[in-house]
């Protein structure tokens, strides 16, 4: 009896042990979220979004004076967007393809291979990748250039594209094909108006992931896109990006408090593209 | 005819990814040929001397290569105290319920986190923490890094070993309960042995990711180049000196720095196919 209790009593050890930690996990995103907004909001205003990053000498003096430094990250802002808007139209058109190719040939050799591929370009590093955008696009050009930040982001983006489609494919019914095509749809058109439409849910969410992971993503944009202190609309000049200019800050004493407020605005745009994927990918579930 | 057409462009696009892959080893290795001529492969692997100097010019990539794995295990065993409690939370004590599915929701957010972010974090409110602790004077280096690189990589872990405790099969558990297990009993005598090559490979995969964390590695890790000796020390990863000296590398140097570059790749893509493998085996 004696024995029974002490493992009931063990077993309960246990269990409030496992719950602690786990719980305990939680806590460094509430204190890192915490930590921006409390040190970051006073930044945040309209000049934030429109103009562009201060000089380290109007920092210098708005701090002396206690104001709140000057100027935004508009340059940041606009070259992010450009960045990941050409990476995904590199990307997704070829990923989603891709993953049709492997979902209607899921066992060939072909396509474990493309798999395997795949799997090895999702695992690199970033920092690698920002190497290979390098050589491929800023040496041969011979200059830094946004459409080189565009494509070290597009390969990121790439292999992410394949596996969401590849899977959400798989789950479709095999009767909605066999049904387009006992109708007299061509193969073509079964794929593109029935296949990819009824998967749009499950593509969508895999696309806005794959926007989000590239979108804080700061070393391969270090080795490509350099990082440019005027507002740039021309893809083919060195560029800007939240994140580069999150380095810069950090590197330069004067800029601290701009650190925290563009800290917060990338990392609620991408929590938010996160918990947006996720809630698309939970109601197409249902249905 | 359209539809030939159409599969053509779908075969077409598979190849492109494999002529990406086959790219960028192929960009990564003539890249690094002239370092590797030049010092010789194991030279280059063996020696930890990493000094710029003009006149002298010797590259090597031991100091970084230890840092990057002292890095990368240290953050393993840091993490699993947390990520395993919370795959045991997800995947065997509340699974299917509403709170599992709440906890394991923001254990995903913390992957989202952009890695810069963890740098300043790590930077502006872990490493006073170290200094005050009295760890480590500056509060930079191998065990700062470590601990944030550990918090990085929970999601990756638990995630994933959280899916394998789930799929053990019932009736194991249940024909364990009947003998008068508790569920303590169950867990360690049933679901751990069962889940157990799953969680190892997540464990990997997990690692994988840590090996070729950048940014928050290279704002903790105090950028030296020596060979770290202890935990206290100082010191740079493969991808961290990556990071710092590729700006203003020519020559001999940008050569070396993608030598390393490559290594980083080759690594990580050993250790991916490993875990990928035990998978594989995992599920059949």
């Amino acid at each position: 009896m004696n024995n029974l209790t002490y493992r009931t009593f063990k077993d309960k050890l246990f269990f409030y042990l496992i719950c602690t930690l786990a719980s305990l996990t939680v806590v460094p995103l509430f204190a890192i979220i915490w930590e921006l907004i409390q040190k970051g909001y006073k930044q945040i205003n309209w000049s934030f979004f429109t103009e562009t990053a201060p000089s380290t000498l109007d920092a210098m003096l708005a701090r002396s004076t206690g104001d709140i430094i000057p100027g935004g990250i508009a340059n940041g802002i606009l070259g992010t967007l450009l960045m990941v808007i050409i990476a995904a139209i590199i990307a997704i058109p070829t990923g989603i393809l891709v993953g049709i190719h492997l979902s209607e040939h899921p066992k060939t050799k072909f396509s474990n291979i493309t798999r395997f591929i795949t799997d090895l370009i999702q695992g690199s590093p970033s920092i690698v990748i920002g190497i290979i955008a390098y050589t491929w696009v800023v040496k041969p050009l011979g200059s830094y250039s946004a459409f080189a930040g565009s494509v070290s982001l597009a390969i990121m983006m790439l292999p992410l594209i394949v596996r969401s489609t590849e899977e959400t494919l798989k789950m479709l019914p095999g009767s909605l094909k066999e049904a387009g095509l006992a109708l007299g749809a061509s193969y073509t058109s079964v794929v593109l108006k029935i296949l990819l439409p009824s998967a749009f849910g499950g593509l969508f969410t895999g696309i806005l992931l794959a926007i989000s992971r590239v979108m804080g993503e700061t070393a391969p944009l270090m080795l490509t896109a350099l990082g440019s202190t005027a507002i740039n609309w021309d893809v083919l000049e060195p560029s800007s990006a939240v994140p580069l200019l999150i380095w810069e800050f950090y590197n330069d004493p004067n800029l601290i408090d701009m650190i925290w407020s563009s800290s917060l605005f990338l990392l609620l745009l991408v929590l938010t593209l996160n918990l947006i994927a996720k809630r698309i990918a939970r109601k197409w579930k249902i249905q | 005819m359209r539809d030939k057409i159409f599969k053509r462009i779908l075969v077409g696009c598979c190849i492109l990814i494999l002529l990406v892959c086959a790219g960028m080893v192929y960009s990564l290795i003539s890249g690094s040929l002239s370092a590797f001529q030049h010092y010789g492969f194991f030279n280059f692997i063996c020696s930890s001397e990493w000094d710029p100097h003009p006149d002298r010019e010797v590259y090597g990539a031991l100091s970084f290569i230890v840092g990057t794995l002292l890095t990368s295990f240290l953050a393993l065993l840091f993490c699993i105290p947390f990520s395993l409690p919370v795959a045991l939370f997800t995947g065997a004590y509340f699974r299917g319920k509403k709170i599992a599915t709440f906890i394991s929701s923001i254990i995903d957010l913390l992957a989202g986190i952009p890695s810069i972010v963890y740098g300043l974090w790590g930077f502006y409110t872990f490493r006073p923490l170290i200094i005050e602790l009295g760890l480590n004077s500056q509060g930079f280096g191998i065990l700062t890094s470590s601990i944030i690189l550990a918090i990085m990589i929970i999601p990756y872990a638990s995630s994933l070993s959280g899916e394998f405790i789930s799929m053990v099969p019932n009736e194991l558990k249940e024909a364990a309960y009947s003998l008068g297990g508790t569920r303590l009993d169950v867990i360690r005598t049933v679901t751990l042995p069962n889940a157990g090559s799953g969680i190892f490979a997540s464990y990997i995969l997990a690692l994988g990711r840590a090996l070729g964390e950048t940014m928050a590695v290279t704002m903790l890790i105090g950028n030296t180049n020596n060979l770290p000796t202890s935990l206290s020390d100082t010191g740079n990863t493969m991808a961290s000196i990556i990071a710092n000296q590729f700006g203003e590398a020519d020559g001999l140097k940008l050569s070396s720095l993608i030598a390393i570059g490559l290594l980083l790749f080759g690594i990580t893509a050993i250790i991916n196919l490993i875990a990928k493998f035990i998978i594989k085996k995992f599920n059949g």
